[in-house]
Parts: structure tokens; C-alpha cells; sequence
């Protein structure tokens, strides 16, 4: 790991004030950012350490939820009112990472967390994200992990994070502040950002600016009929190949009123189309409804070799978490899809 | 400030007040076993992917190698060599003897920490549940139906789980 200053304010005005110096990184959980220092990946020169500083409140209101940035994923997960609310969210969370690392991992940071391509990750070989301009060997390269959506000359990366596809997929908004009383709000939707020609750019928060926290309105008309489903190379305790967030709003007349769903592990950000999720306006929760969902989210989609599967296996993994959530959330928590696991690939 | 500074860290371990004065870039995972002397807590992938070295802060299971220890100052640590009461083996460690739950026994204090962890958090109420619960450390011996034994039987667990069948969820576990 590089020699770096660390230092710890004790609140935020500190903390934003420390963050304005150059080439200084806000550490939380560190689950990551550690990980990236030790392969030198990430060598800043000033680490401020926010994890005296509060902000890790869970508030769940008539209006919504407030997630304080430094919540840890486990609490999240496992509040009481989070699970029967929101269990989506708390479904994504559990799906990610292991125990351990829920319990160090903190709401802001996992937004904030890097992908895990190999390239990106391996100093030895080119990587626009890490070191613009040097090229792109993932795709004529090992890329079964990476993106079939939005992806660019430059990068094909994805975002590796469970969590962020359900916030996506309820309209989840973040809260930014920078020193001075510098404040605002940015939708899920334009947090993170695709690679387009700035690949070594994750998302939009601005330098000098921290996540305080973030916000999820009210969604108790998708509590009954909610499903996140994560396709992986093991069991637990891996990356997602494509995992679904899926929520139904199902009328008395057994018609669907509001879907939502957003795909993780295929775009270097959560992926939703909110004009295929109208498709489902009216209809009846059915397999030919779902599929041809599937298909319109999937438009565009294209694999670079070794994850040509990840069109298949997505158009299928959508199908089944909104089959999933329209037999009801208690279904898919009990949701085996082991036995079904040859008939997606 | 300087970048090759030493910065004092107090931790309790064990249940003693130890006082160091380390580099910002040592983790916690290379305090405990360079600096206080404490080699039970093992150094496998280094990298957050195998749980061995996993122990208790203030109660809750993480990962050593992927802290720093100057950002735990203050707190309680829990290792390896914690859990015993003097001659007296806790009722994990005792509980892996007696189901066979290790053969090289490199991943085990990773386990035992990760499982008292567990307990403390009264999440798994199913088999399914331990071994999800449980998937944060790896075993390359392959002891993972033998610690899933141990694991449960401290804890009195018998519901299968998963619909009653023993294996497989591609999605979370929400007890």
C-alpha cells in the first residue's frame, strides 16, 4: 500500500473541509478503496477517515426512507421496517458481499465502490478506467464478467453493486454536500453514469463533495410483489452476472398498475427502461408479458465473446424475478433457482 | 503531517488494553499479528475474498485485512485466541473438535470468529441460513458440511430450510 496522511475530523464541517484539499480520498468502510490501494490501483496521498461523524441514521417515514451514508449494509438490510417495507432493498443488500463485509461495508461507500474487472484491477495491463487513453483489453480479452449495455469503445466495464440496482429500481435519490454549504440532490438515475469517452469517471458527484444520504420514497404499493434475483458463478459471495430488481404494483383485478425493474451486472450503471416497464401498465402478470419486457430492456444488448450468455441468461433471469414478485415477495424470498439453474443458461 | 508518521492506536484485546504506535497504511489484520503478537488470526487472500482473517469488533464479525488499524482506535477486538476461557474452549471450538470441522485448520480461526459473529447477530434459523450466514469463509479442505454441523448444533438448529431441501439459492436469505 502507498504512505498517505490519515486523518480523522470529527464532523462534517471537517471532513468537507479536508475533503477540499487535492488528491485526498473519504474512507468509510474500506472495503474497497483498501483493496484497490494494496493492488495500487488507488494510491491517494490523504485519507480522511468520516467514520466519526454520525450520518448513519436509518429513518423509515409516511414519506420514505432516509439510509445515512454511513449505515453500515447490515443494518440496513436487517432493519425491521427496511425488510417489511422495502424488501427489495434489503433482498439486493443480502445478495451482496459476505457477512463480514455487510457489516463494514456503509450505504454511501457501496455506491461509491469500483468494478471489479480484471484489468481494471491488474497494474500490469492497459485500462482506460484506470489510466485513460492506454486502451481496453477487455473486450477482445476475459470479459464473462462485463457489460452488454452501454458499453464504449473505451470500456466495458459494470458496476459491481447490488444494492445501487434497487435503489435504481425505486427511484432511490442521493444527498451530496461540499464545503461552504454547497448542497444537493441527484437522482439515481444520473448518480452513476455510463463510460462513453470519460470511462475513468464512475458517476457524478463532484470533487470535493460527500454523500450525506440517501433517500427512497414510499413504496408500499411494491411490498407485496417484489423479487431480487442474482445469477452468479457460486452459490454465495461472488459478483453478479446478472442479477434483476423486480416490483410489482398488482391491482384487485389481478392486472398490473406499476412495475419496475433494473439489471445489475451488465452496464457500468444499474440498468433500467422506464418505456418497457410501461409495457406491463394493464396487463396480466404473465410469461408473454414478461418476456417481451425482457426483450425490449434488452434492445441494444451486445456480448464481446465470453459474455455472449449474458443476453440469454438476462432476457430469462427477468422473466423469472417478475414471475418471482408476481407470486409475491414471501415467494421469492423462499426462491430457489438452483433446480431451474440449466434451464436459464 | 508527515506521510511515514506513527499514529498511537488503543485497542482492547482480548479483553486487555494494548497501546501501539503504527503507520496509517498497517491494517488491522498486520497489527494483530505483527505487532501484538496475536498469529492466531490468520492472513489468507488478503484481499476481503476468504474470511481467514476474520475477528470481532465490539462484537461484530469483519474482515482484519480490510481495515486500517488506525480507524478502529478505541475499540474492542476479539480474536482467535479470545474465545476460550482460560482451558475451557468455548462451545464452537469444542463444537468443530467434536463434528471433524477442519483438516488443515487454516481457514478455522476465520470460522470460529465468523460463527461466534453469527450467533451474536440471531439472523440464521435454518441449516440454509448457517451455510448462507457462513458463505463469507472460504475452505479449501472442503469441511463446509462438518462446520455447518458445528455451527448449528451450538445453536440448536435442525429446520433444513430452502423449502426443506439442503442446497441451492441464487438469491438472499431473508429469515
Amino acid at each position: 500500500m502507498n504512505p498517505f496522511v490519515f486523518n480523522q475530523p470529527k464532523d462534517l464541517d471537517g471532513v468537507l473541509a479536508a475533503l477540499q484539499a487535492p488528491q485526498t480520498r473519504p474512507i468509510a468502510g474500506g472495503t474497497n478503496l483498501i483493496d484497490l490501494m494494496k493492488e495500487g490501483v488507488m494510491a491517494p496521498p490523504n485519507l480522511v477517515d468520516i467514520n466519526a461523524i454520525g450520518l448513519d441514521e436509518i429513518d423509515v417515514g409516511a414519506d420514505g426512507l432516509r439510509l445515512g451514508a454511513l449505515a453500515k449494509n447490515a443494518d440496513t438490510a436487517y432493519h425491521e421496517t427496511v425488510r417489511e417495507r422495502f424488501p427489495l432493498l434489503s433482498a439486493a443488500i443480502l445478495a451482496g458481499a459476505s457477512p463480514q463485509l455487510r457489516n463494514m461495508a456503509t450505504n454511501g461507500g457501496n455506491l461509491m465502490q469500483r468494478t471489479r474487472c480484471v484489468y481494471f484491477y491488474d497494474v500490469g495491463t492497459p485500462c482506460n478506467k484506470r489510466e485513460p487513453g492506454t486502451g481496453c483489453p477487455a473486450k477482445d480479452g476475459f470479459n464473462r464478467q462485463l457489460a452488454i449495455l452501454g458499453t464504449s469503445e473505451a470500456c466495458i466495464a459494470t458496476h459491481p453493486s447490488d444494492m445501487c440496482v434497487a435503489l435504481r429500481a425505486l427511484d432511490a435519490v442521493v444527498h451530496v454536500k461540499s464545503a461552504g454549504g454547497g448542497e444537493r440532490s441527484i437522482e439515481f438515475a444520473h448518480f452513476h453514469r455510463l463510460p462513453e469517452d470519460r470511462p475513468e469517471i464512475d458517476n457524478t458527484l463532484q470533487p470535493g463533495e460527500l454523500i450525506t444520504h440517501i433517500s427512497v420514497p414510499e413504496a408500499d404499493r411494491f411490498m407485496a410483489h417484489s423479487a431480487y434475483i442474482k445469477v452468479r458463478d457460486r452459490l454465495s459471495y461472488s459478483f453478479a452476472l446478472v442479477s434483476v430488481a423486480a416490483a410489482l404494483d398488482i391491482g384487485d383485478d389481478g392486472t398490473i398498475r406499476q412495475a419496475r425493474v433494473a439489471l445489475g451486472g451488465v452496464a457500468h450503471k444499474p440498468w433500467r427502461i422506464e418505456a418497457a416497464e410501461a409495457m406491463l401498465v394493464g396487463q396480466a402478470p404473465n410469461e408473454a408479458a414478461f418476456t417481451a419486457v425482457a426483450d425490449a430492456i434488452l434492445q441494444g444488448a451486445q456480448g464481446y465473446g465470453d459474455n455472449d450468455f449474458k443476453l440469454p441468461l438476462g432476457r430469462n433471469a427477468i422473466v423469472q424475478a417478475l414471475t418471482s414478485a408476481a407470486r409475491g415477495t414471501d415467494y421469492a424470498r423462499g426462491q430457489r433457482t438452483g433446480d431451474h439453474q440449466g434451464e436459464q443458461a | 503531517m508527515e506521510l511515514h508518521q506513527q499514529y498511537p492506536v488503543h485497542l482492547r484485546i482480548n479483553g486487555q488494553d494494548r497501546e501501539f504506535n503504527v503507520e496509517s497504511w498497517v491494517t488491522l489484520l498486520d497489527l494483530l499479528r505483527e505487532r501484538a503478537d496475536l498469529t492466531g488470526t490468520k492472513k489468507g487472500c488478503d484481499h476481503g475474498q476468504c474470511g481467514a482473517c476474520t475477528v470481532l469488533v465490539d462484537g461484530k464479525r469483519i474482515n482484519s485485512c480490510m481495515t486500517l488499524a488506525v480507524m478502529q482506535n478505541g475499540r474492542e477486538v476479539t480474536t482467535v485466541e479470545g474465545l476460550a476461557d482460560g482451558e475451557n474452549l468455548a462451545p464452537i471450538q469444542q463444537a468443530f473438535i467434536d463434528c471433524d470441522a477442519f483438516q488443515c485448520g487454516y481457514c478455522t480461526p476465520g470460522q470460529l470468529c465468523s460463527a461466534v459473529g453469527l450467533m451474536n447477530e440471531g439472523q440464521a434459523k435454518t441449516l440454509h441460513d448457517v451455510r448462507e450466514l457462513m458463505s463469507g469463509n472460504l475452505c479449501r479442505c472442503g469441511a463446509y458440511p462438518q462446520i455447518t454441523q458445528a455451527v448449528a448444533g451450538v445453536m440448536g438448529i435442525t429446520e433444513p430450510g430452502a423449502d426443506g431441501k439442503t442446497a441451492f439459492t441464487t438469491g438472499p436469505v431473508l429469515a
